[in-house]
């Protein structure tokens, strides 16, 4: 793992607690939708808040795809779930929400999950005894 | 009967994410590190790469499907029951699923992180 894979890491963790919170935010102005009226969800997009929500969670797809291009799946997602954390000091600092101790306690338990996953191997090793044709020889068009 | 409507939409946003957590990790294994990929070949041949490869395509329309669930759920309910509730069973779906389908060494230090998570997640929502 390099200092510029950890910063992937940290790209997904804030693109995806940043573009959750617009996301909440607009629908939010959007207001509820029936599911008679199901066509409308396709106009929320038309909210500002949820159109700049959208674009933050291209940039979490983006370096989301980019971590899952060399580290394992059950790796990427506890490693960038620190979002949660993010998410709850959003909500405590811009949106005044009341942040209980229960919270409090859920957010020292996802930061130990954090770093539990992060003290190990990021790939599954494969192809072990195989020379060719494993993930790191593949030749290219 | 908002409530069933909810969590309706939290148990599709938790199987059509975690579908497409799996697909797009299968994906993006196939293409290898788009790292070094882009430093050889350009960004242009990563981008083409990957949009052309079918795992990411049937992946990014279950992650859509998951998204309009998402958008159907916040209109129903407050983001601080749908987002811990879905994220913390994506988790512990996504352990799962990554053992079976991806043959991922899911070792007691990924179980662990991973119910960790979940955990720390749904006391988020209380």
């Amino acid at each position: 793992m390099t200092f510029r894979k950890y910063l992937v890491l940290a790209g997904i963790t804030l693109f995806a607690a940043t573009g959750d919170s617009l996301l909440s935010h607009g629908m939010k102005q959007v207001g509820s939708i029936s599911l008679t009226h199901w066509t409308s969800v396709i106009f929320a997009v038309l909210n500002p808040s949820v159109a700049l929500g959208i674009l933050l969670l291209l940039g979490f797809f983006i370096s989301y795809t980019t971590a899952l291009s060399w580290a394992d799946l059950t790796y990427v997602l506890p490693a960038s779930s620190l979002g949660y954390v993010l998410l709850a000091l959003i909500a405590k600092f811009f949106l005044h929400e009341h942040v209980s101790t229960m919270r409090w306690f859920g957010i020292a338990l996802i930061s130990s999950g954090v770093g539990f996953v992060t003290q190990g191997p990021a790939l599954t090793p494969r192809n072990r005894g195989k020379s060719a044709n494993s993930l790191g020889t593949r030749t290219l068009p | 009967m908002k409530d069933a409507y909810t969590w309706g939409a939290i148990l599709v946003i938790v199987l059509a994410s975690s579908t497409g957590d799996v697909l797009l990790s299968r994906a993006m294994k196939q293409i290898g590190d788009v790292g070094k990929y882009s430093r050889r070949a350009g960004l242009l041949a990563v981008v083409s790469r990957v949009v052309r490869n079918p795992f990411f395509l049937f992946g990014l329309v279950t992650m859509t499907l998951a998204f309009y669930s998402l958008l159907f759920a916040l209109s129903w309910a407050d983001v601080s029951l749908v987002g811990p509730a879905s994220a913390s069973l994506t988790f512990v779906a996504n352990a799962i699923a990554g053992k079976i389908f991806l043959h991922e060494q899911v070792d007691h230090r990924r179980w662990m992180a991973a119910l960790m998570v979940a955990g720390g997640v749904a006391l988020l929502a209380g």
